[in-house]
C-alpha cells in the first residue's frame, strides 16, 4: 500500500482491495448502534460485509472475530460489577463449543456443496426479519402505551414453565435459579451453532431466551451472555482459521477499531434518547438489511454459471 | 483493476554465436526459442495486472517464406493446474440456488496467449485441437461423478473457457506477436491482477504455411511478496497460531478500548 493510495488496502484473505475508511466507518456505525442498544452487532456486520462484496465465508469468519472485541470489554465490565454468573456462563460455553464444532462441520460441508452463500443469506433473512419484526412490534406497543399515559411495566415472567420440569437440576447462586442443565446446554449449543455459521455472537437470541426460558434475572443476563459470547466466538474464530482459513485479520482490525470507538459514543447517546423510538429505528434498520438480502435471493443473477477452485476433498473423515 | 502498471520486460538469453551460425538449410530446420531473463517474478499486493513481454528468436528461417509473411508464432503462458467446479444456478420456489455442478481436473488456472495473427488464419482448427492450443482447445477433463449426462458435461465444458475469459484469467491477443527483425520477435502477454502464484510455463509454437513445425518452452515462477501475502501465507501454513493471534488481537482491542475511554 503506497502513500498515494492510503485509502485503499488489500485484504489478504478476502483477496480484494477495499477502502479503509468505508470499513472503518462501517465498524464505527455498527459499534455505535451496538453501544446504543447493547447488542453485539455481529448480525449487522456480516450482511454489510457481504453487501460490500466480501466473500460470505470470509464475512462470517471475520464477523465472529470482531464480535470478541466488543463482547470482551463488556464482559469485563459486568465481571467487575458482579453482574455475571460464571457458573451458568461456563455451562453455556460448554454447550456453545459443542454447537460451534457442529456448526463448523456443517459450514465446511456447505462450502464444498457450493451452498454456503445461499444458506448464510437464508438464515440472515429469517433471523433479521423475525427479530426486526418483533422489535418493531414491541416498540410500537410501548409507544402506544406511553401515549395512552400508562406506565410501561414489563410483564413479569410467569412462575414456572415446562423448562422447570426437566431433570438434572443445578443451582446457580448468582442468578438465584434452580434449573435443569438440559435447556442451558441446548441453548448454548444453538447459539454456538449460529455463531459459527452466521458469524454472530448471538446475544439477540440469548438474552430473550435466558429471560423467558431460564428465568434468569435481567441484571445478570447481559453479563452472562457476553461471557458466553467471548468464549464461543473465540473458539469459532480459531476453528474457522484452522479449517477454512477464512479469518481476515486486516479486515477484523479495521472493523474492531471502528467498532470500539463507535460503541463508546453510542452508549453515551443511547442514555439520552428515548428508548421506544430508538428501538423502532433499529428494528427498521434490521428489517431493511434483511429485505435487501431477501431481494438478492430472488433477483436473476447476471450469470447463472460460476467457476471456483474445487476444495481439497477431505478424506480424513 | 485498470490501473496502469509498468510492463515487466523479460529479455531473452540469446548468445551471439547462435546468430553467427544461422544459415540457409533445406527442410524443416527452422527453430524457435524463447528465453526469460529471470525465472521468478515477485508480485506485490498492489498489483493490478500488467503486460508481460517475452522476446524470442526464429532461427534458420527461409527468407522467401519470411518475406511472404508465412511464418506464424503463437506464445502462451500457462498457470499451474488446479481442479475447478462449474456450477449452474436454477430457480427453486423463486430463489436462485446452485443446482447442477461438474468438476474438472488439471485445468490451467490462468492462460494467456499471443499470436502473430488470428488463430483461424494461422492453421486449421484440427491442428490447434491436436496441440491443445487456444482457450477453446485446452482439454477440459471432467471428473466423472456418475451423475452428469453427456449433454450436461458438454454444456458445462463449454462454460469453462467462457467463465475464465470473463474473469480475465484467460485471454487471447491475436496480433501481439510481432517480428522486430527477420529473426527476433516480441510477444506481449497479459498477467491479470488475480494471476495465480506458482509455476507458469511459457511456450512458443512455430507454424509455417499453416503447418506446425515445433515448439519450445521455458518456465517462470510467480510468487507474491509483501506484508499482505505474508499474512495470507501465515493463515494457510500456521492456521492455528494465526487463529489464536486473531483472538488475541480482538481481546487486546476490546481491552484497549476500555482503557482509553474510561478516563472521561
Amino acid at each position: 500500500m503506497g502513500l498515494g493510495f492510503a485509502l485503499g488496502i488489500y485484504l489478504p484473505i478476502a483477496e480484494i482491495s477495499v477502502n479503509v475508511f468505508v470499513l472503518f466507518f462501517m465498524g464505527a456505525a455498527v459499534g455505535f448502534l451496538s453501544g446504543m442498544f447493547g447488542v453485539g452487532g455481529g448480525f449487522l456486520i456480516t450482511p454489510l460485509l457481504i453487501f460490500y462484496n466480501i466473500p460470505p465465508a470470509v464475512a462470517v469468519a471475520t464477523g465472529a472475530n470482531q464480535v470478541i472485541a466488543s463482547s470482551f470489554s463488556g464482559a469485563l465490565t459486568h465481571f467487575k460489577r458482579g453482574t455475571l454468573d460464571v457458573k451458568l456462563g461456563s455451562l453455556l460455553v460448554v454447550g456453545g463449543i459443542a454447537g460451534a464444532a457442529v456448526g463448523i462441520y456443517v459450514f465446511v460441508l456447505l462450502r464444498e456443496l457450493g451452498q454456503l452463500d445461499l444458506i448464510v443469506s437464508l438464515l440472515y433473512v429469517v433471523f433479521l426479519s423475525t427479530v426486526g419484526g418483533l422489535m418493531l412490534y414491541e416498540s410500537l406497543q410501548a409507544m402506544r402505551r406511553t401515549r395512552a399515559g400508562q406506565l410501561s411495566n414489563l410483564k413479569k415472567p410467569g412462575q414456572h414453565n415446562w423448562v422447570h420440569r426437566l431433570p438434572f437440576k443445578m443451582r446457580f447462586r448468582a442468578s438465584k435459579i434452580y434449573v435443569s442443565i438440559i435447556p442451558v446446554l441446548v441453548l448454548g449449543g444453538a447459539i454456538g451453532f449460529l455463531s459459527s455459521i452466521m458469524g454472530v455472537g448471538g446475544g439477540f437470541i440469548m438474552v430473550p431466551a435466558m429471560i423467558y426460558l431460564l428465568k434468569v434475572p435481567t441484571n445478570v443476563v447481559i453479563g452472562t451472555s457476553l461471557y458466553q459470547i467471548v468464549f464461543v466466538t473465540a473458539f469459532t474464530t480459531v476453528m474457522q482459521a484452522t479449517t477454512n482459513q477464512s479469518v481476515d485479520i486486516v479486515l477484523a482490525m479495521l472493523l474492531m477499531t471502528g467498532g470500539v470507538i463507535g460503541a463508546q459514543y453510542g452508549a453515551r447517546i443511547g442514555q439520552k434518547l428515548r428508548g421506544e423510538q430508538l428501538r423502532a429505528l433499529l428494528a427498521m434498520l434490521v428489517l431493511a438489511v434483511g429485505l435487501r438480502l431477501a431481494i438478492e435471493l430472488f433477483v436473476t443473477p447476471d450469470d447463472v454459471y460460476s467457476i471456483s477452485i474445487a476444495l481439497a476433498t477431505r478424506v480424513a473423515q | 483493476m485498470n490501473a496502469p502498471a509498468a510492463a515487466l520486460i523479460l529479455f531473452i538469453a540469446l548468445t551471439a554465436g547462435q546468430y553467427a551460425r544461422a544459415q540457409q538449410l533445406p527442410g524443416n530446420k527452422e527453430t524457435v526459442e524463447i528465453g526469460l531473463s529471470t525465472d521468478t517474478i515477485a508480485i506485490t499486493s498492489g498489483f493490478r495486472g500488467t503486460d508481460l513481454t517475452v522476446f524470442g528468436a526464429l532461427d534458420n528461417a527461409d527468407p522467401l517464406i519470411q518475406r511472404q509473411g508465412r511464418y506464424d508464432i503463437v506464445v502462451i503462458l500457462q498457470g499451474p493446474e488446479r481442479d475447478f467446479v462449474v456450477r449452474r444456478k436454477d430457480r427453486f420456489f423463486g430463489i436462485w440456488v446452485n443446482a447442477e455442478s461438474v468438476s474438472f481436473q488439471h485445468i490451467p488456472a490462468s492462460y494467456s496467449l499471443a499470436s502473430t495473427r488470428n488463430l483461424q488464419d494461422i492453421a486449421t482448427p484440427k491442428i490447434f485441437g491436436q496441440l491443445s492450443l487456444g482457450v477453446n482447445n485446452i482439454f477440459y477433463e471432467p471428473i466423472p461423478d456418475g451423475f452428469g449426462s453427456s449433454e450436461s458435461l458438454k454444456e458445462f465444458t463449454k462454460e469453462v473457457p467462457r467463465l475464465k475469459l470473463k474473469q480475465r484469467l484467460y485471454n487471447q491477443r491475436p496480433g501481439d506477436v510481432q517480428f522486430l527483425s527477420s529473426t527476433l520477435f516480441r510477444a506481449t502477454l497479459s498477467l491479470p491482477a488475480n494471476v495465480p502464484v506458482g509455476k507458469h510455463i511459457a511456450r512458443a509454437y512455430l507454424f509455417r504455411n499453416g503447418e506446425f513445425l515445433r515448439e519450445s518452452s521455458t518456465s517462470l515462477n510467480i510468487v507474491k511478496a509483501g506484508l499482505e501475502f505474508r499474512i495470507y501465507r501465515a493463515a494457510n501454513q500456521y492456521s492455528l497460531l494465526y487463529g489464536l493471534f486473531a483472538v488475541f488481537l480482538a481481546v487486546v482491542t476490546g481491552w484497549m478500548g476500555r482503557l482509553v475511554f474510561r478516563k472521561d
